[in-house]
């Protein structure tokens, strides 16, 4: 990636660490709906621990968010929480398939499935970034990912090739969510500004590498790829599902009832 | 024993093999079912551990089996109160820190079905046992979790109570049962002080913080006190316990030392201690202390908690909308071995 950081503004890292966080946020909660709820107990611990590695990540990315405000705006007193339980749906960036309902095992899959894969030839590329946090941040996050990445693919092979009932399910599941997987591969102008300084993602550059290593995840699993045209965007400019809304009232409740609380 | 369900057999610690009965043990150690027990008790008395494969009286194993798994479906009926506010927690930090907590329950009751397990009693059978209502867990978890000043009261106080009988049974005679104390006590002090934290951090917080902590100070005191069960004089099972040693202090012993052990972790938050009639006495070195409600133990355990129903729905519910899953999974692993067998064959 080419240096030329002068062009960009702090603002727009800030939204950018911001918008990563907001993806790892929602769909932690998402599988943390699952503690208590898997199909038995070794399953309720793994999803648990997937959950925390978002989290962890959402924490990574939010804390940088935080300290280029507090850099930005001579302060000190920015955080993570403030990102994560003050703003509102409108403010919030993360991709549309985060924030999808929970669903059923296979849905969870499934979706797992687009979106681990996805992280893994993300964060390879993040890895780059001329922001050395970030790259930092990436790096960390790999590891955890390759993990998620052979979990969601060894469950997609046992439901797509097991029973009747886990096929039919799973690829009920594809098709509910697929036309939700096209904008992860979009660039907004803030992001593409951040990858002229070579800061962020091309995203754009991912498709071909995910779609082939999906297909041929999806293929051996004897499912099939949709192939519907239709697809949903806007998350990143905050046009979200009505989905999020409830997450989002779940997840600030507590925080925003004890204003100026510590915890 | 039966081995129906080979689904959940790839964490086990122990296989369980040839459980001999009392008959084919006294043929295998040509002895009488006295002499046998004689050496058992010889055993236990000497603070010998008792192991898997070694002779032991019915009764000894069925008594182990009881308070295994009750123990077990504790630590998983035990996720839900909390499981309820991860979605919920106040900061990014108490988040990862309360899911963290609950996948440890979640794990600790892994080991411990593992543990009954080597008694010759498989997972799917204690489970079945469990939501029939055959086989209990800790009633406090019948109690609701309703502010997020529960989670601190539940990590101090319940973990805390736990922790009390749990150290003591890092000494039980059963060998499985008490390394797998030992490891857990660990987790479950790291629990306890996460609980504290938490209360610490609202009792010097902001007017309406310290009253959530009151409130649940309050609400989980008394049932807190009522985990180490009736008094001595009253439990069913105490008294055979204790000679076998799985038991190795009374309830009203661990109990006292719970009470002694809480009374300053309360003032030092700066909280009012929700026993009235609690003082300190000088020359038994020991707090003397209010009488619980045994009336609303009785009620809480009879299922009239607010949670008694919901838990085990709860527990019903999730297992079956998995059982697809599970089906998937053996199905799954039949073909792929087929698939083996077919392309050895084949070549």
């Amino acid at each position: 990636m080419t240096s030329s950081t002068e062009t960009v503004s702090k603002q727009d890292i800030i939204d950018y660490s911001a918008r990563l966080g907001d993806d790892a946020i929602v769909i932690g909660h998402r599988l943390s709906e699952w503690v208590s709820r898997a199909p038995f107990i070794e399953e309720d611990v793994a999803l648990g621990n997937v959950a925390l590695d978002f989290f962890g990540h959402a924490r990574m990315y939010y804390t940088h968010a935080a300290q280029l405000s507090n850099e930005q705006n001579g302060t000190d007193d920015i955080t993570e929480d403030d990102f994560a339980y003050l703003r509102d749906e409108r403010q919030f960036q993360n991709h549309l398939l985060h924030e999808l309902h929970k669903g059923d095992f296979a849905y969870t899959t499934a979706r797992q499935l687009l979106i681990d894969v996805y992280n893994k030839y993300f964060l390879e590329q993040l890895e780059k970034s001329n922001d050395e946090t970030l790259a930092a941040i990436a790096v960390k996050a790999s590891k955890e990912t390759k993990y998620h990445c052979r979990r969601s693919k060894d469950w997609t092979l046992r439901l797509g090739d097991g029973s009747s009932e886990s096929h039919k399910r799973m690829q009920l599941a594809l098709n509910d969510i697929w036309g939700y997987s096209h904008e992860l591969f979009e660039l907004d102008d803030l992001e593409q500004r951040l990858v002229d300084a070579g800061i962020a993602v091309d995203c754009t550059l991912l498709k071909a590498d995910w779609l082939k290593e999906v297909t041929a995840i999806i293929e051996e699993a004897t499912l099939t790829v949709p192939d519907q045209e239709w697809a949903v965007r806007g998350g990143r400019q905050g046009y979200h599902t009505e989905h999020l809304g409830h997450l989002l009232t779940e997840m600030q409740f507590v925080h925003r009832s004890f204003p100026g609380a510590k915890w | 024993m039966i081995h129906s369900v080979d689904l959940y057999s790839k964490n086990r610690i122990i296989k369980v093999v040839n459980i001999l009965t009392t008959g084919e043990e006294m043929t295998k150690y040509n002895k009488s079912e006295a002499e046998l027990e004689a050496i058992f008790q010889q055993k236990i008395d000497s603070e010998q551990k008792i192991e898997p494969k070694d002779w032991m009286p019915e009764a000894y194993r069925k008594n182990l089996i009881r308070q295994m798994s009750q123990h077990a479906h504790s630590e998983i009926i035990g996720m839900q109160p909390e499981g309820n506010f991860i979605t919920r927690a106040p900061s990014l930090r108490r988040k990862t820190v309360l899911l963290s907590k609950v996948q440890d329950e979640g794990g600790h009751g892994l080991y411990l079905y593992s543990a009954t397990e080597t008694l010759g009693i498989e997972r799917s059978e204690l489970i079945s046992a469990l939501q029939s209502g055959q086989a209990k867990y800790a009633s406090i978890f019948n109690y609701p979790a309703q502010t997020w000043g529960d989670m601190g009261a539940i990590g101090w106080l319940v973990d805390g109570a736990a922790i009390v009988n749990q150290v003591s049974l890092q000494r039980t005679s059963y060998g499985p049962y008490a390394r797998g104390m030992i490891r857990i006590c660990k987790e479950e002090s790291f629990h306890q002080r996460q609980g504290y934290v938490i209360m610490m951090e609202l009792a010097k917080g902001t007017p309406a913080q310290k009253q959530m902590a009151q409130d649940s100070l309050n609400r989980f005191y008394w049932p807190s006190l009522m985990m180490f069960g009736p008094h001595d004089s009253e439990s069913a099972h105490s008294a055979k316990s204790m000679k076998w040693k799985i038991k190795r202090e009374t309830n009203d012993d661990l109990r006292q030392k719970f009470i002694d052990q809480t009374a300053p972790q309360i003032a030092y938050l700066g909280l009012e201690h929700p026993d009235k009639d609690l003082v300190w006495n000088e020359e038994k070195g020991q707090h003397d202390s209010g009488e619980i409600d045994w009336e609303e133990f009785y009620a809480v355990i009879n299922g009239n908690g607010h949670s008694n129903r919901q838990r085990i729905q709860h527990h019903v519910k999730a297992h079956e909308e998995g059982a697809w899953v599970r089906d998937a999974m053996s199905e799954y692993k039949q073909k792929k071995l087929q698939r083996k067998i077919n392309a050895e064959t084949a070549a």
